[in-house]
């Protein structure tokens, strides 16, 4: 048995998963479109390779790029590409950017593919390709590409994988009900991952209220008979789930600040990305689907389902029994962390784990913000062990350096401090907006510095160019000179 | 369907500043109830005087400052202060005393520093302080407790003395006052007296005074179930006690006779109310862990010098306040470490 550490903070918050975690996981039916998002990342854009008119299958790619943070993005479903056109796509600013929409025929065909029925004769490298070309990406909402995770260099010894099915945000079932329905392919996935790193040892951490998919995993590894997996239960505090918080829990190990964990030898991975990993490798199928937990009282019928990525949020909805009459908010992801839709036009994506449609009794609908009475509740319940109130001084009265000094950067926006205060405080937009005014500010000190080399190096062409016109002028008059003298030598000679 | 939008957490928040306030005067209760018991209703008519005056001097400072009333008045910091203030005078206190303590702390102490969560010293102890020295008689005559004085008052007795500064009929003002055990432990030993001898006096109990260590256990009531319901944290209670347990431990370990045993410290005076109430005020105190603990330390060892050494009998009021100023400075050298940070 693993001896638990634990950090510092967290909170027991209402979890509200029974909500979503009663009903069986059901298949969602293809919608009538398809919708995806050429821009993967800040500054990571896909191109289309398909063009409007063009009929598609699924698993088929439609956009693609060579960017190293790239992942192809495959249809879901067979149909005809209707637009690539702008549309609102799931981001914090509610912002808008090119799509690819397929409408779809319903005939569902499928390109013809084959996995490999044995993944140990194949080498770490083909595996990563072949999970790279399924498009998978960390499925625990980072949505950071798999196969470049795989491959942290030769100078980061890894020793252990770390397979994250602590779902710690209240309301998302999604990992636990994919671990009790599959908990064979969550696993294959682990020893198809254990392979292609080298490595002996996988936990796989799951929070302690999840009796049935504990039980499911624990029968699925005996049954695999592989002694290098074990199934470990952590307590619920939120944000167990994250990354860094659950590998100290697990290994008591702190990744450090700034840091990736394969820097203290793990590696971490979602449950559900193993899974696709499995189907990535062994059936051959690229990831085009996966499970979200459609939940919240705005909702008729809360439950998990297998959704094609590119599903309109609105068609789920509907799917699952529309929305209540006192429907609030929509919100893409957990409560925590999760960020506000405006319109559920928008379509879920890889990354996207859950849709919780809130009433009041779900979310808070507007607080007043009171002065801070410097209680140290922030404190307490920060993960990270930070100063958040002292932060939230220096954000607010835009001390940037103040900010970095007490480790703005080391913040995980959980939200821990803000739903403790007593005063209503929205810290987390203040420490947005502090890091995002601290980046700007970077980027603008490089612009300048660019620009300054700019700057000198035009100059220093300047001057070069006026040192060899003037070498060129005295060249020139040394010539004539020369001549002249010769023409007088000459007419010297001839007098 | 279009939706509203808000940033993260969008979960609701756990607790409010009106329910902190709400629960700091409930837990003020039971040493309220102590307080009536052994020095009279008088305690309860300064408690009402004092909300009434805090709670209009918080709403016309507003309405001055241009700022919404309600949601300030609501936040319910103003009554406990004014109830803090309140049962820290003594029970007989002439109504203005009470008023002008209120209205110095509401309007000077509080808001002239900006209000709630920017006033750096705790406005009940500075009121407290700019009665005593402005007033120091009303300010240190005590009623005597229950059963040791030579006559009881009814409510009209009281209620004459307060308003009117009326004495009843046949009755003297020294013989309805008495001295507080601190006062008397004081005054026996600068005639010399040991402290044993000093205690065998009247005013004097199992703990500490008579009634006083009632008041006091009460008001540790109050602050444990405090603890109990998270409103206040161990580290400042535990640190006031623990620094004025081991300075008055080893002084009374060098010499008994001069020095007082700890527990009559810990259970004298306003050092249980000063511990779990006063010092734990969050606006003026120390936010980190380790900065709370030697804050509380502070007070503590503050308290025993200043009553011991100093010209006053009590020295809550004086020590809060100066490790008020210490506070800021606390915080900074008391950061912890931060996640993945190396120590
Ligand atoms: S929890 Fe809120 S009120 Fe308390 S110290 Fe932190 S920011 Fe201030
Ligand atoms: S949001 Fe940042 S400061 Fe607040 S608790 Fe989380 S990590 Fe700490």
């Amino acid at each position: 048995m693993l001896n638990l550490a634990r950090f510092h903070g967290g909170l027991h918050l209402p979890n509200n998963k029974e909500l979503s975690n009663q009903a069986p996981l059901r298949q969602a039916s293809i919608p009538k479109k398809l919708v995806y998002p050429l821009m993967q990342r800040p500054g990571v854009t896909v191109d289309p390779k398909v063009q409007v008119g063009e009929r598609v299958l699924r698993g088929q790619v439609i956009a693609h790029s060579d960017h190293p943070l790239a992942t192809p993005v495959h249809a879901a479903s067979s149909g005809v590409i209707e637009a690539i056109e702008e549309r609102l796509i799931p981001h914090p600013s509610g912002m808008a950017d090119v799509c690819i929409v397929i409408a779809t025929d319903g005939l569902d065909e499928s390109l013809v593919t084959q996995g490999v029925a044995d993944f140990s004769s194949q080498d770490p490298a083909s595996i990563r390709t072949a999970i790279k070309n399924a498009g998978i990406v960390g499925l625990g909402g980072a949505a950071f590409p798999t196969a470049i995770k795989l491959n942290p260099g030769p100078q980061r010894k890894l020793d252990t994988l770390l397979l994250n099915g602590a779902e710690c945000e209240p309301y998302i079932t999604c990992d636990d009900c994919l671990m009790q329905n599959q908990p064979e392919s969550v696993l294959v996935g682990a020893q198809i991952l254990l392979h292609s790193l080298h490595i002996e040892r996988c936990i796989v951490a799951i929070e302690d209220h999840m009796k049935r998919a504990y039980a499911r995993l624990t029968q699925a590894v005996a049954a695999l008979n592989d002694p290098r997996i074990i199934i470990v239960q952590v307590p619920a505090i939120y944000p167990t789930g994250g990354e860094k918080q659950l590998i100290k829990v697990v290994t008591g190990k702190e990744t450090p600040s700034g840091g990736i964990p394969a820097d203290i030898g793990v590696l971490c991975v979602n449950v559900g990305t193993a899974s696709a990993v499995y189907d990535a490798v062994c059936k051959g199928k690229p990831l085009t689907e996966r499970v979200i937990t459609v939940t919240g009282r705005g909702v008729k019928e809360p439950q998990n389902r297998y959704v094609r990525i590119g599903t309109p949020i609105s068609e789920l909805i509907e799917q699952c029994g529309g929305y209540t009459e006192h429907v609030e908010r929509l919100i893409m992801g957990g409560p925590m962390m999760g960020f506000a839709l405006p319109d559920d036009e928008i379509a879920v994506v890889k990354a996207t784990n859950c849709i919780l449609a809130g009433t009041a009794a779900d979310i808070n609908i507007g607080k007043q913000a009171m002065p801070c009475i410097r209680c140290g509740d922030c404190a307490k319940a920060c993960p990270v062990d930070l100063l958040p109130q002292q932060l939230y001084w220096h954000s607010r009265a835009g001390n940037l350096d103040k900010c970095k000094e007490f480790s703005l950067f080391d913040c995980i926006e959980c939200g821990c401090c803000e739903v403790v205060c007593p005063s209503h405080i929205p810290l987390v937009q203040y420490y947005r907006s502090a890091k995002s005014k601290v980046i700007a500010k970077a980027k603008e000190a490089e612009k300048a510095a660019v620009a300054k080399r700019r700057h000198d190096m035009h100059l220093e062409r300047k001057a070069k160019e006026q040192a060899e016109k003037a070498e060129r002028a005295r060249l020139k008059k040394e010539a004539l000179a020369k001549v002249k003298q010769a023409n007088a030598e000459k007419e010297g000679v001839t007098q | 369907m279009k939706f509203s939008t808000a940033l993260s957490p969008h979960v609701q928040p756990v607790n409010s500043v009106t329910r902190v306030m709400f629960e700091v005067i409930v837990a003020l209760v039971p040493g309220i109830i102590a307080l009536v018991w052994f020095f009279g209703l008088g305690v309860l008519i300064n408690v009402v005087l004092a909300v009434i005056t805090a709670l209009m001097a918080e709403s016309l400072v507003l309405l001055v400052r241009g700022r919404p009333v309600w949601v300030s008045l609501k936040d319910l910091s103003a009554v406990v202060t004014a109830v803090l203030l309140a049962i820290s005078l003594p029970a007989i206190a002439p109504w203005w005393v009470t008023v002008t303590g209120i209205v110095f702390a509401i309007v000077i102490a509080k808001h002239l520093y900006g209000g709630l969560g920017y006033n750096p010293f705790n406005p009940a102890m500075i009121g407290y302080v700019f009665l005593l020295v402005s007033f120091p008689l009303p300010m240190t005559s005590w009623p005597a407790v229950a059963g040791l004085g030579t006559m009881t008052l009814n409510f009209q007795d009281i209620a004459q003395l307060i308003f009117f500064e009326r004495i009843p009929e046949n009755a003297d003002y020294d013989a309805l006052t008495m001295a507080t055990p601190l006062d008397a432990l004081k005054t026996q030993l600068s005639l010399q007296k040991t402290v044993l001898e000093a205690q065998s006096g009247a005013v004097f109990g199992y703990l500490a005074g008579k009634g006083w260590e009632w008041v006091s256990l009460a008001y540790l009531l109050g602050g444990l179930w405090l603890m109990v319901r998270k409103i206040i944290n161990w580290h400042i209670p535990v640190g006031l006690i623990l620094g004025i347990s081991v300075i008055s431990g080893i002084c009374y370990l060098i010499d008994a006779q001069l020095y007082a045993p700890p527990v009559f410290h810990l259970f004298a005076g306003a050092t249980m109310l000063g511990a779990f109430f006063i010092a734990t005020d969050p606006v003026t105190a120390a936010t980190t862990v380790k900065g709370r603990l030697i804050y509380g330390m502070m007070i503590g060892a503050l308290v025993y010098i200043i009553r011991v050494w100093g010209g006053y009998p009590d020295a809550v009021a004086f020590s809060v306040l100066l490790a008020n100023l210490a506070a800021p400075a606390l915080d900074y050298f008391t950061k912890p470490r931060v996640f993945g940070h190396r120590a």
